[in-house]
């Protein structure tokens, strides 16, 4: 391929050659005084040719050679992969050789939804905020909505180790080094480092080298995914994935809709996480995500989108899991395979969490307590000591057999507004009748 | 000859050609890239430089590329076989595609949006010599359940003296069932299938009527308070996750119409499978058919090409229109119109347009109220009614309904579900918010015997706001009883239970016999001794009926259940409220 080595503008991380026979979306490899990287075809007009360098342009001379290699980005994808550890870009991160066996596109074309079946298989955390009020299903794509300090990656690595999958995919944008260090340490100590594979771009890299981390992660995984496999692939932190596409919107002058991110970042979003998919006689991916909320604002542009495009979403805020604002979309599929309470249970304890919640009100502002309060703030304590708790680990009979438990200790039968037939096939025995009024 | 032009620049999904001759706003155009041709849409002309919409991704498009103009607007094909086909937004049948391409979508490839090679039985309906024009029926073809009327092509704008029709007998969609001669003379085949621009609404009626017949959701929220017309419009907006694709899911699988389209515009491919999958599994009981035979899916989700989700509900809309004018009820479900917005949006960043509020394009309220505006009820030439109802959801950023889609929405619509967020975290479903939810259509139920209920609930609800401020102890027994009385309306009636196989679809008949003892109850005094008692008392009502609505109606259960329900009303009921004692009357009868 022809090198050019006049570069006609240098904007942001974007910078604009004189170029034919490009085509869009194409690779080219710059080299700096500083060394060589990557840079993509974002957009071409007449002979004008801009990239986005993943390197950032920051100590790039309008004088460095650009040699352009006439494809588009693409990844090796073999079994050498697992075990492996890379960067943003696709280079090997832990020393290790580089792979250049069967070489794949990234950001494929998207699965035909009438090839797609409908997901039937849950996957057990022993979380009960999961298993019970919002049971993770294979294939499912859900992210974790938090704000910095909160234990999201632990969250993340304790349901990637838990779950039964075939191989994780881990890929970290903007991670901190200390939160790569501690992925990498748990899945070793896991016994899961050698049937994972990780792509790693941290804050000390250039922020555009971040971009590439899930559309080369979802398509190492769709072709493990498609030879049978059931990949779990974790994302984190999406936020700086958006951010990272903000600037580069923002340096190519794009009007942006809301709080300078593009007007595409939906689809943008929606294109990486409609990758999960349950293939009909061969393998999965699902996709388990970190969406940090700027500001813990839950409607700030990259969660709101997020909760738009995901399955659902895992809220994690002062070390539990919300039972509002939390939801699995797929829950459905599959609980009612599980025990015949769960779904009533489900709904029928969160609506008394809910009235728990304005009992809780009603006490900050120094009203009297009623006998219906004292009850609400009975079970709104044990359902927050008993069931939220991160630190309970257990299977959902357990978990079902619990919520029976803690309402029998706090109700009578009809104030749980369930249904009669449950009631007198679950309630614990020796607790109060139907129509008992003491 | 048709024009052709090479790519000068690309950028994202919009791309600039030099034309070396005429150019048509909005013709399609083939760019090809190795052995495949790439659909567009002319958006934009400057001198002889054509700004085009790529239906498909543009990766691998490069300067100098050929184009190919087609002088053909966006259109598509309309004829017997659309019922129970999945289309992508510009009507190619995904299975189809599937069969060609496997598990993903390949670019480049378009299909016949009808089987070719399907065969159907034709039954003239016109004879020599009739003279016919636009949207006559020629013909008819049974499709699933219904008489599939072969129409004059709409475009066929003159008047038609037939020379020929074929007899009965079977024939297949490209076969000219029919010959005539036009005011000038010349020959004109007819056959079974023809194309429609998408963008252009049919208008082959005598004229358009009020909707005033309520289109029966089977969700009691719907059709009690906040009812739909045949031929209306109506909105869904909601913050994610409040319901508002379950609450079409379950109305696509309700709904008393003849034809369901459901727009599956740019949200989640996995919600579109749920349909496709279980739909050919479902009887309607309208006819007892799979209810897949009614439904025509057009799917193009999220990450599919966004310029061709641009198209799809237009695709959508015109599907409708074709069987409307079979003097059918059709039904309309696009899932979301939000993301046609943004698809819009999108498009006017990159043509570079001065951006309006939130980078919505200036004509955005336009397209908006165009498109619900080809929502109708409508008199046809023979008389027949046919409708359109048109239900879309609406995704506001941050779940804040001042946005400007739902806004522009809220203009054009006869009636507005807003969902709240506040329901569906306490999992109030539907979570379609009781009272600022609106409907300007009648439905089942007289109008006074609604705001009856709705006055309790009023009522209830500034109790309850009073009660944060003064405490339990600071209301009356008698606020307090009405308060429950609220709750247990709420509990009861709005709240639906969608997964319970009975209490899932309400029949009309059971929603009037039902509202009658709710308004009983609302209307009757209640003795009570202390609050305690009062809640107490609620809640055993409510148990009861809770189990009422989950049993068939009419059975022996139900009957039982509702004599229990009687007998607890009767135990503490005294006197009814003065301003009721007509209502009641009138239930009783
Ligand atoms: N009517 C309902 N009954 C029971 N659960 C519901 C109902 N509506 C919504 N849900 C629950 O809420 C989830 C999200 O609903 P959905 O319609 O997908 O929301 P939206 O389209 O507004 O984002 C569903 O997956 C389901 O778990
Ligand atoms: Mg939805």
């Amino acid at each position: 391929m022809k090198v050019y080595s006049r570069i006609e503008s240098i904007a942001g991380n974007v910078i604009t050659v004189k170029a034919e026979g490009i085509r869009y979306g194409d690779l080219a490899q710059i080299s700096t005084s500083f060394g060589s990287s990557l840079a993509e075809v974002i957009k071409i007009d007449g002979d004008m040719v801009s990239l986005q360098v993943f390197a950032g342009s920051r100590g790039v001379s309008t004088g460095d050679e650009l040699r352009f290699l006439g494809k588009p980005m693409q990844v090796s994808c073999t079994d050498a992969l697992q075990g492996r550890i890379f960067n943003g870009s696709g280079e090997p991160r832990d020393g290790g050789p580089a792979l250049k066996d069967n070489m794949i596109p990234i950001g494929g074309p998207s699965f035909n939804p009438t090839k797609r079946i409908i997901p039937r298989n849950m996957v057990r955390t022993g979380i009960p905020m999961i298993d019970l009020f919002n049971t993770l299903v294979e294939s499912q794509k859900l992210p974790i909505f938090s704000i910095s300090g909160e234990p999201y990656n632990e969250l993340l690595a304790r349901i990637a180790l838990q779950a039964e999958v075939d191989l994780i995919v881990l890929g970290g944008m903007g991670l901190k080094h200390d939160d790569y260090l501690y992925f990498r340490d748990t899945l070793e100590e896991g016994g899961a480092l050698s049937r994972s594979i990780l792509f790693i771009h941290t804050a000390a890299d250039p922020v555009v080298e971040g971009l590439m981390v899930p559309d080369m992660s979802l398509a190492v995984a769709e072709q493990f995914a498609l030879n049978g496999k059931k990949v779990l692939v974790l994302l984190t932190d999406m936020t700086n994935f958006a951010d990272a596409m903000k600037e580069i919107a923002i340096t190519q002058e794009q009007v942006p809709s809301n709080r300078g991110y593009p007007g595409d970042l939906y689809s943008q979003l929606a294109s990486r996480y409609e990758k999960a998919v349950d293939i009909e006689g061969s393998g999965s991916i699902t996709i388990l995500a970190v969406t940090t909320m700027p500001g813990d604002d839950v409607t700030h542009p990259v969660p709101d989108n997020t909760g738009y495009i995901t399955e659902g979403q895992f809220y994690l805020r002062g070390g539990r899991i919300e039972p509002f604002g939390s939801l699995s979309r797929l829950k459905q599929q599959v609980n009612d395979r599980t025990r015949e309470d769960h779904r009533d249970l489900m709904n029928g304890m969160i609506k008394i969490y809910a009235s728990y919640k304005d009992a809780l009100e009603k006490q900050s502002m120094g009203f009297q307590k009623t006998a219906w309060d004292e009850k609400l703030l009975k079970y709104g304590e044990k359902f927050e000591r008993e069931m939220m708790d991160l630190t309970v680990n257990i299977p959902i009979e357990q978990a079902l057999d619990r919520g029976w438990s803690i309402l029998a200790d706090c109700f009578e039968k009809e104030e749980t507004g369930l249904r009669t037939n449950l009631i007198e096939k679950f309630w614990p025995k020796g607790a109060g009748a139907v129509h008992g009024q003491d | 000859m048709n024009t052709t032009g090479t790519v000068t620049g690309i950028n994202g999904n919009m791309v600039t050609v030099r034309a070396d001759g005429h150019v048509i706003m909005n013709e399609v155009c083939g760019i090809t890239v190795g052995d495949k041709q790439l659909k567009s849409e002319v958006i934009r002309i400057r001198g002889n430089s054509a700004q085009v919409q790529v239906f498909e991704i543009t990766k691998g498009i490069g300067i100098g590329d050929r184009v190919e103009f087609s002088s053909q607007m966006l259109a598509v094909k309309l004829g017997p076989g659309l019922l129970g086909q999945i289309y992508d937004g510009l009507q190619n049948p995904l299975p189809q595609l599937a069969e060609k391409t496997g598990f993903f979508l390949e670019r480049g490839i378009y299909l016949d949006a009808l089987n070719s090679a399907a065969v159907w039985e034709f039954t003239p309906r016109a004879k020599v010599g009739d003279k016919v024009s636009a949207g006559d029926c020629l013909g008819t073809v049974p499709e699933g359940p219904f008489e599939h009327r072969i129409m004059v092509p709409f475009y066929n704008e003159d008047e038609y003296t037939l020379t020929r029709v074929n007899e009965a007998g079977k024939y297949t969609v490209n076969d000219a069932i029919a010959e005539g001669t036009d005011s000038k003379g010349n020959t004109i085949l007819f056959t079974m299938a023809f194309e429609w621009p998408v963008k252009r609404p049919v208008k082959l009626y005598e004229e358009r009527l009020k909707p005033t017949t309520p289109m029966v959701s089977k969700v009691r929220l719907m059709d009690t308070f906040f009812p739909v017309a045949k031929g209306g419009t109506y909105c869904i907006p909601g913050p994610f996750g409040a319901g508002k694709t379950v609450l079409q899911q379950i109305t696509s699988r309700h709904a008393e119409v003849d034809v369901v389209i459901i727009a599956a515009c740019g949200e989640r491919a996995g919600e579109v499978v749920e349909t496709l999958r279980e739909f050919p599994e479902l009887t309607d009981p309208r006819t007892g058919r799979s209810l897949m035979e009614r439904t025509i899916i057009v799917c193009n989700t999220s990450s599919m090409p966004v310029a061709s989700r641009e198209a799809s509900v237009y695709t959508a809309v015109t599907l409708g229109e074709y069987y409307r004018q079979m003097g059918l009820d059709v039904l309309l479900l696009a899932d979301s119109t939000s993301r046609w917005a943004q698809a819009m949006r999108e498009m006017s960043g990159r043509l570079e347009e001065i951006p309006g509020e939130e980078a919505f394009p200036a004509y955005l309220e336009s397209n908006i109220a165009a498109f619900y505006e080809r929502a109708g009820i409508v008199r046809l030439k023979d008389g027949k009614t046919g409708s359109i109802t048109i239900g879309g959801t609406v995704s506001p950023a941050g779940g804040n309904f001042e946005e400007p889609v739902t806004q522009a929405t809220l203009k054009v619509v006869g009636a507005f579900h807003g969902l709240s967020r506040e329901r569906s975290d306490a999992r109030k479903y539907p979570a379609i918010h009781p009272t600022e939810s609106w409907s300007k259509y009648t439905g089942i139920m007289p109008d006074h015997h609604v705001k009856y209920a709705h006055s309790i609930l009023a009522k209830s609800g500034e109790i309850d706001a009073m009660m944060k401020v003064v405490g339990e102890e600071g209301t009356s027994l008698t606020d307090y009883i009405v308060y429950q009385k609220g709750e247990f309306l709420d509990t009861v009636y709005f709240q639906q239970n969608s997964f319970d196989p009975v209490d899932a679809a309400v029949t009309p008949e059971r929603q009037i016999h039902v509202f009658s003892l709710i308004l009983e109850i609302l209307a009757s005094g209640i003795q009570c001794d202390d609050k305690e008692d009062a809640r107490r008392w609620f809640y055993q009502l409510r148990q009861k009926f809770l189990d009422y609505n989950g049993t068939e109606f009419n059975s022996e259960e139900f009957k039982s259940l509702e004599k229990d329900i009687r007998d607890i009303l009767a135990s503490k009921a005294s006197g009814i409220d003065p301003n009721a004692a007509d209502i009641l009357k009138e239930v009783k009868k």
